[in-house]
C-alpha cells in the first residue's frame, strides 16, 4: 500500500453564505489547489462529500458540477454521502485511491449549504438520518437523541451542566482566533450558566442540553489535496501523512445498543486508526473531535482512548483539553463554534489539523504538534471515521 | 407665533400619562452587562444615525425594520405619534439594541419594532422582553398587539412566548393580522424570557447615560453576520 500525504488544504469561512453550493466548494478547492502548488500535474480523482444538496439546494450530481466548474476534466469524480461523517469518508476514499495506485493526486472537497432553508427544515433534514420507524416517526431529532444521551451520561458518570458549559466556553474562546469560524463570540460561565439571566441567554433546547451546548447550522466548504508520498516529496511540500484511518459502524437505532452511553463505533474506529498508524492515543498532540453537542466532545475523548471512560469531563475541568493543556481538543473552535456544514465537517477537521501540523494555525497554534487525531461522527454514532495525521520532516 | 403654536397643538395627538420604564441591567452570555433604559426625545437623532446605514441592508429584513423604525422615532421626536416610547440596550454605553411601541389606549399596547445592533447574544430577545415588561408590569396593560416582519421575529415572539392569534385586528404595521400577548401568557413566559436586575449600579447607569454608536463598519459586520451571528 502506498503512503498518502495531504499536500494542500483550504476552506471557506463557515457561517451563512450568499453564494451557491458549487461556488462555495469551488472557493475552498481553489484555496487547497493553490496551497498544493501542483504546477503541471493534474488531479486524477475528485471526491465530494455532501449530505443534503438534493434536498436543501435541489442539486444532484454535484461532483460533476464541481469538476466542470474547476475545469478538472477528465478526472474521475463522485459524491460521497455518509451523513455527518461524509467528509472523512470521502478522505478515506481518496486515501484508498492513492494507496491502491489507482490515482496519484486526489481532490476532496466537502460542502454544505444548510441555511438555504429555515431552521425547522434544517433540523428535520438532519433528523432524517435517524431510524425511520424507531426514531424519526416519533419526532426524534438529533438534539433530542443527544439530550437523552447526555442525561444518561450525567447520571452514570457525574457529568454536570458546568462541565458541558466549560466545553462550550473553551471552544468559543478557541474560535475567536479562527478567522474561518462561524461563531466568533466569547461566552462566559457566568453568562451561560450561573447568572440569573442565563436561563434566557442559554435556553433549553433538549433538556439537559441548552443553546450553547449545540452547534450552529452552517454553510461552508473545506478541501484537501491528497497525493502519493513520492509526489509530495517531489513538490517539496511539508509532508503531513495520513498515518491511519479507521471506520466502524453501530446500530441505526440508538436504543438497540446494549449500553447507549457506549460509542462503540468511535472506540473501534479510533483503535483501527491508531493500529494502522502504529501509535497510541498518548502520542497525540492535538485533536479535533465531533462536538455537534458538548457532551460528544467529552464522550469521544474517552472512547478514542485519551481518557478513561467517565473521566473526560474531569480532563475538561482540569484544563487538559484547553489550548495550553497537554491534549488540546478542538483548537479550531470545533463544530460548536467553528460551525457544522455537515458534508464539509470531516474535511474541515483535517484542514485544521494539517495547518496545526505544519505550524500554520496562527494564534491558535498548538506548539510543536507532530501527531493529530480527528473523529468524524456520523448518525448518532452509527458510522464513525477516525483519522491519524503525522508530520514527517 | 401664537397661531403656529395653536396649529401645532392641533397636529399633535393627545398624550396619556405614562410612568417611565425603570432601567435594569442584564448580564449577557458574554458576561458583558447591558443596561436597558428609556430614552427621551432629545436622544432620537443619535438613534437615527445608528439606523440609517441599515436602511439598505436586505439581510433578515433589516431594511424594512430600519425604515419603519426611522419613521416611528422621527414621529416620536416631532410629536406625530400617540403615546410612543423607546427603550435602548447599551453595553458600556455603546448601542446594542432598540425597541419601541405605543399605547392604543390604557389597556392595549401596540408593539412596533425590535432591532439588534449587537447580534449573537440574544440582545433582541432581551429587548423585546423588556418592552413587554413595560406594557404589562409598569403600564399595567391587558394585552399587546404584535406582528413580526422577519422569520427571526416570528420565532422569537410568536413561537417562543407563544403569542395568540388575534387576526380580526389589523396591526398598524401594514395592516397585517395581529397576534396578542395577554397578561396570562406574559406571566407564564416571564421566568424563561424576562430577566434583568434593578436597581442598576450607579457606575453602570452613569456609563449608559450617553449613547455611543459603534463604528458603522462594525455595525454592518455584526448585522451581516460576520461576527457573533448564528446562535
Amino acid at each position: 500500500m502506498r503512503e498518502v500525504a495531504i499536500i494542500g488544504a483550504g476552506m471557506t469561512k463557515f457561517g451563512r453564505s450568499e453564494i451557491g453550493l458549487i461556488e462555495l466548494m469551488s472557493e475552498a478547492s481553489i484555496r487547497a489547489l493553490d496551497d498544493a502548488s501542483l504546477g503541471d500535474l493534474r488531479v486524477d480523482a475528485v471526491y465530494v462529500p455532501n449530505m443534503g444538496a438534493a434536498r436543501l439546494n435541489r442539486q444532484t450530481a454535484i461532483a460533476s458540477a464541481l469538476v466542470d466548474r474547476l475545469n478538472l476534466f477528465p478526472a474521475m469524480a463522485e459524491a460521497v454521502e455518509n451523513g455527518p461523517a461524509s467528509g472523512a469518508s470521502a478522505v478515506k476514499n481518496g486515501f484508498q485511491a492513492i494507496a491502491s495506485g489507482m490515482a496519484d493526486l486526489v481532490l476532496v472537497t466537502g460542502g454544505e449549504r444548510m441555511r438555504a432553508v429555515n431552521n425547522l427544515e434544517a433540523t428535520d433534514f438532519v433528523a432524517s438520518l435517524s431510524h425511520p420507524q424507531a426514531e424519526y416517526i416519533y419526532g426524534v431529532t438529533l438534539p433530542a437523541l443527544a439530550g437523552m444521551f447526555t442525561r444518561l451520561y450525567m447520571e452514570r458518570y457525574g457529568v454536570t451542566a458546568r462541565h458541558l458549559a466549560l466545553v462550550a466556553v473553551k471552544n468559543h474562546a478557541n474560535a475567536l482566533d479562527n478567522p474561518y469560524a462561524h461563531i466568533q463570540q466569547r461566552i462566559t460561565l457566568e453568562g451561560i450558566l450561573t447568572a440569573p439571566e442565563a436561563v434566557v441567554n442559554n435556553p433549553y433546547i433538549a433538556d439537559p442540553l441548552r443553546l450553547y451546548d449545540c452547534c450552529p447550522v452552517s454553510d461552508g466548504a473545506a478541501s484537501l489535496v491528497l497525493a502519493s508520498r513520492e509526489i509530495a516529496e517531489k513538490l517539496g511540500r511539508p509532508v503531513v501523512r495520513i498515518a491511519g484511518i479507521g471506520q466502524a459502524t453501530d446500530t441505526h437505532a440508538v436504543h438497540e445498543r446494549p449500553d447507549p452511553t457506549e460509542l462503540t463505533a468511535v472506540r473501534l474506529a479510533a483503535q483501527k486508526a491508531f493500529g494502522m498508524a502504529g501509535i497510541t492515543p498518548q502520542d497525540i498532540d492535538v485533536a479535533e473531535l465531533h462536538d455537534a453537542f458538548t457532551i460528544l466532545e467529552i464522550a469521544e475523548s474517552e472512547e478514542a482512548g485519551f481518557f478513561r471512560k467517565g473521566e473526560g469531563h474531569v480532563a475538561v475541568e482540569e484544563g487538559v483539553t484547553s489550548r495550553t493543556g497537554t491534549l488540546p481538543i478542538n483548537p479550531s473552535g470545533g463544530l460548536k463554534a467553528k460551525g457544522h456544514p455537515v458534508g464539509a465537517t470531516g474535511v474541515a477537521q483535517l484542514v485544521e489539523l494539517t495547518w496545526q501540523l505544519r505550524g500554520e494555525a496562527g494564534e491558535r497554534q498548538v506548539e510543536g504538534a507532530k501527531s493529530a487525531f480527528a473523529c468524524n461522527f456520523g448518525g448518532f454514532g452509527n458510522n464513525v471515521v477516525a483519522t491519524v495525521l503525522r508530520r514527517e520532516d | 407665533m401664537g397661531n403656529i403654536d395653536e396649529l401645532e397643538a392641533l397636529l399633535r395627538p393627545p398624550a396619556m400619562e405614562m410612568p417611565p420604564y425603570p432601567p435594569k441591567v442584564i448580564t449577557l452570555a458574554s458576561g458583558e452587562r447591558m443596561v436597558v433604559r428609556q430614552i427621551d426625545r432629545d436622544e432620537v437623532p443619535i438613534l437615527l444615525k445608528a439606523i440609517a446605514p441599515l436602511l439598505w441592508v436586505e439581510r433578515d429584513f433589516y431594511d424594512i425594520v430600519a425604515a419603519r423604525l426611522f419613521g416611528e422615532l422621527l414621529a416620536y421626536k416631532r410629536y406625530r405619534v400617540k403615546d410612543e416610547y423607546c427603550l435602548v440596550g447599551l453595553i458600556d454605553g455603546v448601542l446594542a439594541g432598540i425597541v419601541n411601541g405605543r399605547l392604543v389606549d390604557e389597556e392595549v399596547g401596540m408593539s412596533y419594532h425590535t432591532i439588534t445592533i449587537r447580534r449573537g447574544l440574544r440582545v433582541g430577545s432581551h429587548m423585546f422582553a423588556a418592552k413587554m415588561e413595560y406594557h404589562m408590569e409598569i403600564l399595567g396593560q391587558k394585552e399587546v398587539l404584535i406582528v413580526a416582519e422577519s422569520p427571526i421575529g416570528f420565532r422569537r415572539w410568536m413561537i417562543e412566548y407563544p403569542l395568540e392569534k388575534k387576526f380580526e385586528v389589523p396591526h398598524e404595521l401594514g395592516g397585517v393580522p395581529s397576534w396578542t400577548l395577554t397578561r396570562e401568557t406574559y406571566f407564564k413566559a416571564k421566568p424563561r424570557l424576562v430577566s434583568g436586575r434593578r436597581p442598576v449600579p450607579p457606575e453602570l447607569l452613569e456609563k449608559a447615560r450617553t449613547i455611543t454608536l459603534p463604528a458603522e463598519e462594525t455595525v454592518k459586520a455584526q448585522v451581516l453576520g460576520e461576527k457573533g451571528e448564528g446562535t
